[in-house]
């Protein structure tokens, strides 16, 4: 096992590589540059060509990608020009917010949507089924943004439950309960697509297990339904339910940029996002490899985990 | 299960109770800003946004009087401008220190410009200055007292004390500057009404009071800035109590607010000017009297009131109103007439040729630029114009139009913010403003009589002259007709009941000084 997940690391590394020469490129080729982006109305060919010049970014791209992997590769990942401060400080900040979201989202996900198929698949075509597979629907089909607003709308302008915006209370809190109570809102939103379809596979992947001949000859055998079901079909089902999560949390992450925004979390999608339109390449940059490398270990524990559920596939 | 859920509702019930969120405390003013700042030097910023905050930490050696776009003294008590307008000497307000405890002085001053302008200085490198051109006119400054400095310019510069009056002339300690190099922006300190306190990135900056401020203590404990960059959760936030200032209210939110006594509504003209770059150079536009029948036919009214909810007012000129000295109040806008632009077109002999029109998607200053562009079609179309829309993304927007029109456009929708009337007119529509000449004249208008008057009004010492020179110009440009003038935007603000002596002002800087929150 071991010797597996070292190999799989080290397999990591041309691929964040590769990545990082594609943002390179693809920042070079939209148009507008930094200096234009900040220089708004006042982008006369002069300042523009002075402003570069003082950001270094008059040098040819291939050179300046290399001077960034060299920085890189020394820990330096340079100075964000509309932050003015250390790209692997904001990014770093800004990951671990949304790891702070993603994380309660996924995990809500995950609880809430394997319940709801296995209670669909056990049983099939009943009401709970029915109202189970119909909420499921609506959760997959409702853009995200829009339920975040529905749920600020009511939940924090007209009840006043819940803050509609922010990690943590601007005046006073900064504690856990304050953090959750800034946290609900968003992961909620957050997680209830990814609920959806973890449900919708849960459900036939549960249905196609039930119908094997070995469950046949566990109840046969006079096994308590209860034990059929959580430890005989369920751990089954799981190897096929679990990729399904990994790729969720991909989903969960790219939804990111969206709740983010809504609910104005700190977190690294919205300033993905800002860092693009406002042409911030080594913010682009480092965010970028953050969020892929966490990914690519994120697969990894997942590959693990359903190694060790599967032993088939060691 | 049920012990689980008994415990799950207590738990979610004190989260409920924690401390009312939604009560924002006597004395602290808490503002939703739109972005992030970038920094808090006021040499670095660029962003309306982040001199939201500098304003209130920072003072420069003028200021904008209340309401106006006028000077008044602020860090310097008087000065003499020498009858060439090359020679500014200023006296400084005596006693006055920074937060950090040291002496605001000649040599302060001094420092505050060297280091912008000098590529030698030895804290240059704490930069990039962008905005340090407003300042190229500068020759050199020499502390001739410790309350006297001398501004030596290479030309007579007539917009140089309202450029002191830009926040990009505030002044920081440059104990500070030496102390945190590249990161003083983080560790600011300045002279204003307000302190730095914290800042906590993407979440808040605080300000607190200065007790010992020069010019009377505020009364506000302290003013929390918070980014919320959406605007719906901008008004989410207002709406549910967890801001007392909003400022860049979205259009259609504005009535629910006027409509709500627990809030009060704020709007201020300011020198901003929306408008339409014809290309003067080729094409239908290059004739005068179509570029006037493109102003006939548009509906500016309609615009303005419909999609901008009167958030904004119709333009007459080239000049905002904003600018009371500079403005010619005599300019009537080119009233809505399709009848008249029809058969101009056809006394002018238009082919019935499709023109090319730029549209970006957004961008500072821009309004609703996607709604406005296609209504703008509509109008141009009524009158028998054929126009084909092309939209892009800010930045591509600004990458295509500052180059010039000419080869692949007709006209392109664009907005300015200025303190000075000179800087649009003389960026955007003199002869030498050609963008292969560096500037912005994308039009590629070009009338000597125009080059003339604003050369002269630069040079001017006088504002009574200048103000003429202006007045003419705006004259020869509405007859002119290189733009299609449109909206001047009406910045707005919304606050909550309790704040008091809350007031906007037409530089589009929030000032917080005499602002009260009991």
């Amino acid at each position: 096992m071991g010797a597996y997940v070292a190999k799989r690391l080290l397999a990591a590394i041309p691929v964040l590589f590769g990545l990082s020469i594609i943002v390179f490129v693809i920042m070079a080729l939209i148009p507008g540059d930094p200096a234009l982006a900040i220089l708004g109305s006042f982008a006369t060919p002069e300042n523009v060509a002075k402003l570069n010049q003082d950001l270094g970014l008059d040098k040819p791209m291939v050179q300046q990608y290399f001077i960034w992997l060299g920085n890189m590769l020394q820990g330096d990942f340079g100075r964000s020009y509309t932050l003015n401060r250390p790209v692997i400080d904001e990014v770093l900040e800004r990951f671990s917010a949304t790891l702070i979201l993603a994380g309660p989202a996924l995990v809500l996900c995950s609880i809430f949507g394997l319940l709801a198929g296995v209670i669909s698949a056990v049983k099939q075509y009943s009401w709970a089924d029915k109202g189970l597979t119909f909420t499921v629907l609506i959760g997959i089909s409702m853009p995200s943004f829009w339920l975040g607003l529905l749920l600020i709308f009511s939940f924090a302008v007209k009840w006043r439950l819940f803050p509609p915006s922010g990690m943590y209370a601007i005046y006073g809190g900064g504690d856990l309960p304050d953090l959750i109570h800034h946290l609900t809102l968003p992961a909620i939103t957050l997680a209830v697509v990814a609920t959806g379809v973890i449900a919708r596979l849960t459900r036939t992947s549960m249905l196609e297990v039930l119908r094997q001949d070995y469950i046949r000859t566990a109840r046969a055998k006079g096994i308590k339904e209860r034990r059929v079901i959580y430890v005989h079909a369920f751990k089954a089902a799981m190897v096929s339910v679990i990729p399904v999560i990994g790729i969720q949390a991909g989903f969960v992450l790219g939804g990111a940029v969206y709740i983010e925004t809504v609910f104005q979390w700190p977190g690294i999608g919205s300033m993905l996002v800002k860092a693009i339109s406002t042409r911030d390449l080594l913010l682009v940059q480092g965010g970028v490899l953050v969020v892929a490398a966490a990914y690519v270990l994120f697969n990894l524990l997942v590959d693990v985990i359903q190694s060790i559920l599967d032993p088939r596939l060691r | 299960m049920k012990r689980f859920l008994a415990a799950a509702l207590a738990a979610a019930s004190l989260l409920f109770a924690s401390p009312g969120y939604t009560q924002t405390p006597p004395n602290v003013l808490i503002v939703g800003q739109i972005a992030e700042p970038k920094s808090l030097d006021p040499a670095a910023d660029t962003a309306v946004n982040d001199f939201r905050i500098l304003v209130n930490m920072y003072d420069g050696l003028v200021r904008y009087k209340d309401g106006t776009l006028e000077v008044e003294p602020s860090l310097a008590k008087s000065w003499t401008i020498s009858d060439d307008g090359m020679t500014y000497i200023f006296k400084l307000r005596e006693g006055v220190k920074f937060h950090d405890g040291t002496d605001f002085n000649a040599e302060a001053v001094k420092f505050n410009f060297d280091r912008m302008l000098k590529d030698d200085h030895p804290y240059h490198d704490t930069g990039p200055f962008p905005l340090a051109f407003f300042f190229s006119s500068v020759k050199e400054v020499t502390a001739v007292d410790p309350l006297t400095v001398k501004f030596e310019l290479n030309a007579p510069y007539a917009p140089f004390l309202s450029n002191l009056a830009y926040p990009t002339g505030l002044m920081i300690s440059p104990a500070a500057v030496e102390e945190y190099g590249k990161e003083v922006g983080r560790h600011p300190a300045g002279t204003g009404a307000y302190k730095f306190a914290e800042w906590e990135s993407n979440a808040k900056v605080v300000l607190e009071k200065n007790a010992d401020y020069w010019d009377g203590a505020p009364a506000l404990e302290a003013v929390i800035y918070r980014p919320i960059t959406d605007a719906n959760t901008r008004v989410a936030e207002m709406l549910a109590g967890g801001l007392d200032v909003m400022v860049e209210v979205p259009p259609d939110n504005l009535a629910q607010f006027r409509d709500n006594d627990a809030f009060a509504v704020h709007e201020q003209a300011g020198p901003h000017l929306w408008f339409l770059i014809l290309n003067a150079k080729e094409g239908p536009f290059a004739k005068k009297e179509i570029r006037q029948a493109a102003n006939y036919a548009i509906n500016k009214t309609a615009l303005v009131d419909n999609i901008l909810q009167g958030t904004a007012e119709v333009a007459a000129g080239p000049t905002p109103p904003a600018f009371a000295w500079a403005y010619d109040e005599t300019l009537e806008p080119y009233p809505y007439d399709p009848e008249k632009a029809k058969s101009m077109l056809k006394e002018a002999g238009y082919d019935g040729s499709e023109v090319t029109f730029y549209v970006t998607e957004g961008g500072s200053g821009m309004l609703d630029p996607t709604a406005m562009g296609t209504a703008i079609q509509a109008d141009l179309e009524a009158v028998g114009m054929k126009v084909k829309i092309e939209t892009y993304e800010w930045n591509t927007f600004l990458g295509k139009v500052n180059p010039g029109l000419e080869g692949k456009a007709d006209m392109a929708e664009m907005a300015w913010m200025t303190n000075d009337p000179d800087t649009l007119p003389f960026l955007a529509l003199r002869t030498e403003a050609f963008p292969d000449k560096g500037g912005f004249n994308s039009g590629y208008y070009s009338n000597p009589k125009v080059d003339e008057l604003l050369e002269s009004a630069r040079t001017s010492t006088s504002q009574e002259e200048r103000a003429k020179l202006y007045k003419e110009m705006q004259q020869i440009v509405h007859e002119d007709a290189p733009w299609v003038f449109v909206a001047n935007w009406k910045q707005n603000a919304v606050t909550s009941a309790a704040v008091e002596n809350f007031k906007l002002q037409p530089s589009f800087f929030l000032m917080l000084q005499d602002v009260a929150k009991p």
